[in-house]
């Protein structure tokens, strides 16, 4: 049971305050908030990280090519090695991989790996959507593109309108439990979100998610470390990623072989045959509403085209449901879209710490981290658990 | 340490791909690096790429160029913003683990529709430095100056290194600058291009790309006859101010082969050839003595990056260069250095043997 | 955004990738540029006493904060320079000019800027400079206009009206904008080319697959799910069906024309095995669906260009409908390995 190579723990998690607007610190100071709080909360200081890895989207966001040149030494790496990865919006989850993978290649003991964005100093649809030469320019931001997905799928499960709509709003209640969340909306009903400007028909623009600055980092370690930790520590119980090509012919969008595939490779690592009932928590990467069903049912959690009754009844929900699906509030609630992936890795290892705070799912012992990217077409996963594998 | 190998690589380099895009580019040369070792992607274990985005003047420009790799059924991948050459190292670390015995790492870069040494500019800290766009050629001259002031070399010696290169290139079908005549004198006549340096002390920019396969132990010794064994690799970042360095030293690159040296079991000096990764002579002169190259070392046998230095690839291919060595015979034990960073940041060694 | 033929008939485009960043500065870099805009340089000190300028939140060292700020003085020593003839597009200089690493008097490292003089002769490392300003500054590192040999930059300062009187009220500089222009220009691959001046003839091409027959439209030149060449051409139908659709509410950056709602589609010409984006009109939004048969409408023949702009929308045909399992990609799913799938 595991994956092979050396066992990997998380010894440390830290986050900062996701807003539209860091507008009191630099980049620099962003990303060490979230990396000081994670050393801190694994007992550790700059001297005992043996490299780091960073991850983050287009270089375009900040205007700053090749970031971790810069921060190399705001991360307190200097003389040390640092990796940067790039992988869409996967890029949090896979950058916590290749960070886990370096301990279990057992090249190093500790090491930081951080996501971050700092959406703030450009514009998201700009920054996303760059006009091209000879291109007609017909669809705006990622919602122009999931829209079709979305719409594909609810022709073909059948699913009731409002599903997305039940999403959005179990996130957003979620979220006011989550301190670190951007959006806190106490007030807001579900009619609101109903009622909520169609942007991308289907998609209101209650169901998407909010632009954010932030960063999300994590302190990872080898088995013996892990085993020294005066704390509870989230055990590694299984690591993928897969990629897949854009647009091709027989390309199943709704529900792509990549995802299919990257989760039958993590579930069969950590030893899992039912995740519905051996997961306690899940955090899944869910910028548009429905996507929490087209997961559901593409990660073998709901049977195909019945991912949207387990929103219907409750049963992703915090309160009664048997599995809770982003208690953080989810990238809904807080997308600084580089560390977006890699806060549902850290949040995932944080519910089976039992360091969830307000949206601790009680007794959670094995959880799911996740996040795509591109075309929906590019996985990160991972599997994390309260014992050691 | 798990035994890796470099078994097979493809690379092209012009001076521009006018009517090419990056992934026309790279259909060729991934398919050749992965059929001259009778491999399909369905062999592959593991692909990992390296790219730039300010590059190519769009976002998410790597989603695009996977299509040349034949990403159906999905493939396990990952791709690094940053040199091929630390793409590369993903891969190894990825071989280490042990749960896959084959890689495809590949890394491309087009920067002739662009400004390149403008471009640069935006790598620089973003506050106190890029808005004064200082571009790439006359920060690596601010660099050369301080050398040349601190007594470590001289401009004729830094010609002599250009003179090695472009005489080495002679025969590199990727090398843009080759010269089988070129002298110190051609080249002390050139006219400055970024004061102290001239065009010839200034990499050739080139457009290109470089696709590798891995395989770990005895699958590598299956798919070719003479493996080039990955016995060290190691990378290490500096402090990213010009002000905050001594320029005139490059302690990341001393690191880094030192760690890898650690792994080797041979040091970085104990080598045949070395394929190094700079901007101008005057990187080149800094790398030899941070690597303590000696004269019995035959640096830069392809020309080096001063002959073609495709941005983002020129790490990859020199990885490329060094094991095409040690395949041939030519090498016993070869250095392969990529970098980068203004003034030669962030620097990577790996150290390679045939058996 | 269209681009016109050279006068050899190929395309290309500037490609200006452009924004006006802003960028929040945080206490110590914004105490730097607070410092500029007051006419001030200073750095931030370690606490071994080493000044580091520009000021840096962080010991590059040790990764440990650095937060005390000092003034070191406007005078200084050139560490290293250069000489910049052009200058750079986008730099703040119009004349060329030196750029220096500059170690002001009080610093222990040394900060870049521009030395203004004539010629590369009248520069030289060690030579003694002087910081001169701008009059109206902001709180930029350009508020600098650069360094001048030490005791000739009296003139222009005073001439600028530097004495700028610290107002005690004035906040500390929170943000700055840091523009950013690059241009590229723009050429389309060969494929694309021949794609595009085929549309000047109302024709449509796609890329055929060496492997299986699948055709790929527009034509890239791949066959992204084998990982090979495609360079056969074929050409396509004007007809095809929506395999799928999104109505658009928000208005898009660069289409002022385009009133909201309008409705993007995945086109499947017939022929063609992938789909591709197109603008659906000619009917009401509300009976858009999916598998819905359509046919280009295209430009008047006197406005035809070597563009994909040419089709101004697909309408409906008001021929039967692909049924909803076979349109789009997934009609490839239901065919037999190296069939070519012919919708309807």
């Amino acid at each position: 049971m595991g994956s092979l190579g050396e066992r990997t723990a998380v010894l440390g998690v830290g986050q900062t305050r996701y807003q539209s607007t860091r507008g009191d610190v630099s980049i620099a100071g962003l990303v060490r908030e979230a990396a000081l709080r994670a050393l801190e909360d694994a007992s550790c200081t700059w001297a005992d990280i043996d490299a780091v890895v960073i991850g983050k989207a287009p270089d375009f966001f900040e205007g700053l090519m090749m970031p971790e040149l810069f921060l190399a030494d705001a991360l307190g790496c200097v003389g040390k090695p640092i990796l940067r990865v790039h992988t869409a919006g996967s890029v949090g989850g896979s950058t916590a991989l290749v960070a886990a993978s370096l301990i279990q290649g057992r090249i190093h003991r500790r090491v930081l790996t951080l996501g971050f964005e700092k959406q703030s100093e450009s514009n998201a649809t700009w920054a996303l959507s760059l006009p091209q030469p000879f291109s007609v320019s017909i669809n705006a931001g990622a919602g122009g593109y999931f829209s079709p997905i979305i719409r594909r799928y609810m022709a073909r499960s059948g699913a009731p309108e409002l599903i997305g709509c039940m999403v959005a709003f179990k996130d957003r209640r979620h979220a006011l439990r989550n301190p670190y969340a951007h959006l806190h909306q106490p007030d807001l009903t579900f009619d609101q979100v109903v009622d909520a400007p169609m942007l991308w028909d289907p998609i209101r623009f209650s169901e998407t998610c909010p632009s954010s600055d932030g960063a999300c980092a994590m302190v990872l370690g080898d088995e013996a470390t892990g085993d020294a930790a005066d704390g509870p520590v989230a055990w590694v119980h299984g690591t993928a990623m897969r990629s897949e090509a854009n647009n091709f012919p027989g390309r199943d969008e709704v529900n792509p072989q990549a995802s299919r595939d990257c989760a039958v490779d993590v579930f069969s690592q950590a030893g899992i045959t039912d995740p519905r009932s051996e997961i306690d928590a899940v955090e899944m990467y869910v910028p548009f509403s429905w996507y929490e069903p087209m997961w559901l049912e593409s990660l073998g959690f709901a049977e195909p085209d019945r991912g949207w009754r387990m929103v219907e009844d409750g049963s992703t929900g915090m309160d009664g449901g048997d599995l809770p699906v982003n208690c953080s509030g989810g990238v809904l609630s807080s997308n600084p879209i580089g560390a977006s992936g890699m806060i549902r890795f850290a949040e995932a290892a944080l519910q089976v710490r039992g360091m969830a705070g307000d949206h601790q799912v009680d007794g959670a012992r094995r959880a799911f981290g996740h996040a795509y990217g591109g075309g929906a077409q590019y996985f990160a996963m991972w599997v994390v658990g309260a014992d050691k594998p | 340490m798990r035994e890796v190998a470099v078994v097979s690589s493809a690379v092209h380099q012009v001076e521009a791909l006018t009517f090419t895009t990056d992934v026309q580019l790279m259909v060729p040369l991934i398919n050749q690096a992965r059929d001259s070792v009778g491999l399909t992607q369905d062999d592959i274990g593991f692909t990992c790429s390296g790219s730039s985005d300010f590059l190519a003047g769009q976002g998410f420009s790597f989603v695009q160029t996977l299509d040349a790799v034949g990403a159906f059924p999905p493939i396990a991948e990952s791709h690094v913003e940053m040199d091929g050459a630390f793409a590369l190292y993903e891969a190894w670390v990825k071989l280490q683990i042990g749960e896959v015995d084959t890689a495809l790492v590949y890394s491309y870069g087009k920067s002739s529709p662009g400004s390149r040494r403008d471009v640069l500019a935006v790598q620089l800290d973003p506050y106190a430095m890029a808005p004064l766009w200082p571009d790439a050629h006359s920060v690596a001259a601010l660099q050369a100056r301080r050398l040349l002031e601190s007594g470590g070399v001289t401009l004729g010696q830094l010609a002599e290194i250009a003179v090695r290169s472009q005489r080495n290139a002679v025969g590199n079908p990727n090398a843009l600058r080759a010269s089988a005549d070129v002298t110190v004198d051609d080249v002390m006549a050139d006219a400055v291009v970024a004061d102290p340096l001239r065009a010839a002390d200034l990499a050739a920019e080139a457009d290109g790309g470089c696709a590798v396969v891995l395989a770990a132990g005895h699958r590598a010794r299956e798919l070719c006859d003479r493996p080039a064994w990955i016995r060290g690799i190691d990378h290490r970042v500096d402090a990213h101010g010009l002000g905050v360095r001594d320029l005139t030293r490059s302690p990341s690159a001393a690191l880094a082969a030192a760690r890898a040296a650690d792994r080797a079991g041979f040091e970085a000096d104990a080598v045949d050839v070395a394929e190094l990764h700079a901007s101008s002579t005057a990187q080149v002169h800094l790398l030899t003595g941070e690597l303590s190259l000696g004269d019995d070392v035959r640096i830069d046998p392809s020309g080096g990056s001063l002959a073609g230095d495709t941005l983002m690839a020129a790490g990859l291919v020199r990885i490329a260069e060094a094991a095409r060595q040690v395949a041939s015979g030519d090498a016993d034990r070869a250095l392969a250095h990529a970098s980068s960073g203004p003034c030669l940041q962030q620097n990577l060694v790996c150290l390679l043997e045939g058996e | 955004m269209t681009g016109v033929p050279d006068e050899r008939g190929r395309l290309r485009a500037d490609l200006v990738i452009e924004y006006p960043f802003t960028r929040t500065t945080g206490p110590v870099v914004g105490a730097f540029m607070t410092g500029l805009r007051d006419g001030r340089i200073v750095g931030s000190r370690r606490t071994d006493g080493r000044v580091f300028v520009p000021a840096v939140e962080v010991d590059p060292e040790t990764g440990d904060a650095i937060t005390e700020i000092v003034e070191v003085g406007s005078t200084g020593v050139i560490e290293t320079w250069t000489w910049v003839d052009p200058p750079r597009p986008g730099s703040p200089w119009e004349d060329p000019h030196g750029l220096a690493l500059v170690r002001l008097d009080g610093a222990d490292t040394p900060m870049l800027h521009g030395v203004l003089v004539e010629s590369a002769d009248d520069m030289a490392t060690g030579m003694r400079v002087e910081a001169v300003w701008k009059a109206e500054r902001v709180g930029h590192i350009t508020d600098l206009k650069g360094f001048v040999p030490e005791g000739t930059g009296q003139a222009e300062n005073s001439a600028e009206g530097t004495e700028r009187a610290v107002d005690e009220t004035d906040e500390a500089v929170r943000s700055i904008r840091t523009p950013i222009r690059l241009e590229y220009d723009f050429i389309p691959s060969a494929a694309a080319q021949e794609y595009l001046h085929a549309y000047a003839d109302k024709r449509i091409l796609g890329n055929r697959s060496p492997v299986d027959g699948a055709v790929f439209v527009p034509p890239r030149g791949v066959d992204p799910r084998h990982g090979v060449a495609a360079t056969e051409m074929v050409e396509l139908a004007h007809t095809g069906h929506v395999g799928n659709f999104c109505v658009t509410h928000l208005p898009i950056p660069g289409r002022d024309d385009l009133p909201t709602p309008y409705v993007s589609a995945w086109i499947h010409l017939d022929g063609a095995d992938i789909g591709f984006l197109g603008l659906v009109a000619g009917c009401d939004l509300d009976d858009v669906r999916i598998g819905m048969r359509v046919r280009a409408v295209w430009k008047p023949d006197e406005d035809l260009g070597a563009t994909a702009e040419n089709v101004l929308y697909w309408e409906p045909t008001g021929d039967p409908d692909v049924p909803v399992d076979r349109a789009g990609n997934r009609a490839w799913r239901d065919s037999a390995p190296g069939e070519v799938v012919e919708d309807a």
